[in-house]
């Protein structure tokens, strides 16, 4: 009974951190935004700082009409919010956050099923970009399909590197294997696998499937109300499972000064600050073009993370 | 191996009759990808098919889950999920994927594939079936590092037993790489 009660209570304590965490990183990208672009909007909704801007936009997104156009499969446009969003909260309860257990649930693969799930998103915009019955959406679902199929590749590639140098795929396991000198030698592979993920994610500076000078917003152009809602927050939870993800991979995780009472601190202040790496790219960076994005993959980033596991493997077979 | 075989059969009291909720679950899994294998070829909108297929591939993966085989639940979820279905769907939207039906998606031999069908589930039940019948496998309690299916046990017997076949496998890989990048370039020079 006990059990079935703590498995409850962490799925609880799961639920309550996707519904949160996401909102707390858009948040943070309004006002990051605002203060790097000198934009005035979201600082003046509720007084101090613009504090009432989410709540404002929750309200907004709540009260608009939910359409489906004419020509759309109904029932698959309805579909693909849900597809895009509950990946992210799957992902979430095997992200390990401070030691001792602080986990939703350890997996004995849980490096394979967070990258396994992960990729699960992208049907969401596929079916969205081809359920809209619109030809701009259909070009973004197709875009995100080709951005997925090329970045997913360094993604896997570089976290193999990983689960070589821990001697294990699970996300627990690579933590309690981790030294400080992991960052310097993975540290290629982490920037391989944060730029993949971000690829992943359509972030800026490679959000060419939702490009608005080109295709409008790509598979979500018809998309309003609540369920665009839904993709804006699949998007958040995005960054916040790949900085946790990066994070625990590259960075350690829970290790840094008193990690034994402190372990979750770290977690979360070294995920905080990758998400504001990810909104500064965001505002600093412009859009890469198709074919610059697609070279970018296949001949930059796959031979980075080819080299880094080679890099790995020889330090292995030497230190061991 | 024959202690744990020896155990295995010293162990007699297991019955189909008084199934577990594990057993019941795995049979109400089955049906739903039986359900959604024969919507993925009997719908006539392509796309549907497509997203029935995920249903399917996705309902394999949760009954590798309940035999204990996480590993390969995730590869599955990786591969099928994850890339090919993206594949089929990517490769639809580029050629043809009307929303609605498409009523040249009914193929003339309907009744010929569906008796082939049938004869290749028979002969594959048969042989499971025949092959296992009464083999109970023990599973040692989770948490210990060699539960089967696990990674660790994969890893052991992939590349201590099958590394042969394995490398094998990945020379032909590498051929079928190679081969479309050099198919996709002759029709280049071509076009």
């Amino acid at each position: 009974m006990t059990t079935a009660l703590e498995a409850l209570l962490r799925c609880v304590a799961v639920l309550v951190v996707f519904l949160t965490f996401p909102l707390v990183i858009g948040q943070t990208e309004h006002k990051v935004m605002a203060h790097m672009q000198g934009r005035l909007g979201p600082m003046y909704a509720g007084g101090f700082h613009g504090w009432a801007q989410l709540v404002a936009d929750g309200v907004k997104f709540a009260q608009k009409e939910d359409i489906v156009p004419a020509g759309a499969d109904r029932r698959i446009f309805q579909l693909a919010p849900a597809v895009a969003l509950l990946p992210y909260l799957l992902v979430l309860i095997a992200i390990p956050v401070g030691p001792g257990g602080f986990v939703g649930q350890a997996l004995d693969a849980g490096l394979f099923f967070v990258l396994a799930v992960m990729g699960i998103g992208v049907l969401g915009s596929l079916m969205a970009g081809w359920a809209s019955a619109n030809k701009f959406s259909l070009l973004g679902g197709v875009r995100s399909a080709a951005q997925l199929l090329a970045y997913e590749l360094p993604m896997l590639l570089a976290a193999a590197s990983v689960a070589m140098a821990a001697g294990t795929v699970s996300l627990t396991g690579i933590l309690g294997a981790f030294h400080w000198w992991w960052v310097p030698w993975q540290i290629v592979g982490g920037f391989v696998f944060f730029t993949s993920g971000l690829a992943e994610l359509q972030r800026p500076p490679f959000d060419m499937p939702v490009a608005d000078s080109e295709i409008i917003f790509g598979a979500y152009t018809e998309y309003t109300g609540l369920r665009f809602a839904l993709f804006l927050l699949s998007e958040y939870a995005g960054i916040l499972v790949l900085c946790a993800l990066t994070a625990v991979l590259f960075l350690g995780g829970w290790h840094g000064p008193l990690s034994a009472d402190l372990g979750w601190l770290w977690t979360l202040l070294k995920t905080f600050a990758l998400a504001f790496v990810v909104i500064w790219l965001r505002v600093t960076y412009p859009r890469l073009r198709e074919d610059q994005l697609m070279r970018f993959a296949w001949t930059f980033l796959i031979p980075l993370a080819l080299a880094q596991l080679a890099l790995t493997g020889i330090v292995k077979v030497v230190i061991s | 191996m024959t202690a744990a075989l020896a155990a295995s059969l010293s162990s007699q009291g297991h019955s189909f009759l008084s199934p577990t909720g594990v057993e019941i679950v795995f049979v109400l899994v089955g049906l739903a990808v039986l359900g959604a294998a024969v919507l993925t070829v009997s719908t006539s909108q392509l796309v549907h098919a497509a997203l029935w297929l995920v249903v399917a591939l996705g309902g394999l993966a949760i009954e590798y889950l309940l035999l204990t085989a996480e590993f390969i639940a995730w590869v599955q979820v990786l591969i099928y999920l994850g890339s090919v279905v993206v594949l089929v769907l990517f490769g639809l939207m580029l050629t043809r994927a009307p929303i609605g039906r498409s009523p040249d998606a009914d193929s003339g031999n309907r009744w010929v594939a569906l008796g082939l069908a049938v004869v290749a589930a028979g002969t594959l039940v048969t042989l499971v079936v025949d092959a296992f019948r009464c083999t109970w496998m023990d599973l040692p309690a989770s948490g210990s590092t060699s539960v089967n299916g696990s990674t660790q046990a994969n890893g052991e017997v992939l590349f201590r037993y099958w590394v042969l076949p394995f490398e094998a496998l990945s020379v032909l890989l590498l051929a079928a790489l190679v081969g479309a990048i050099v198919l996709s370039r002759r029709h280049r020079e071509e076009g």
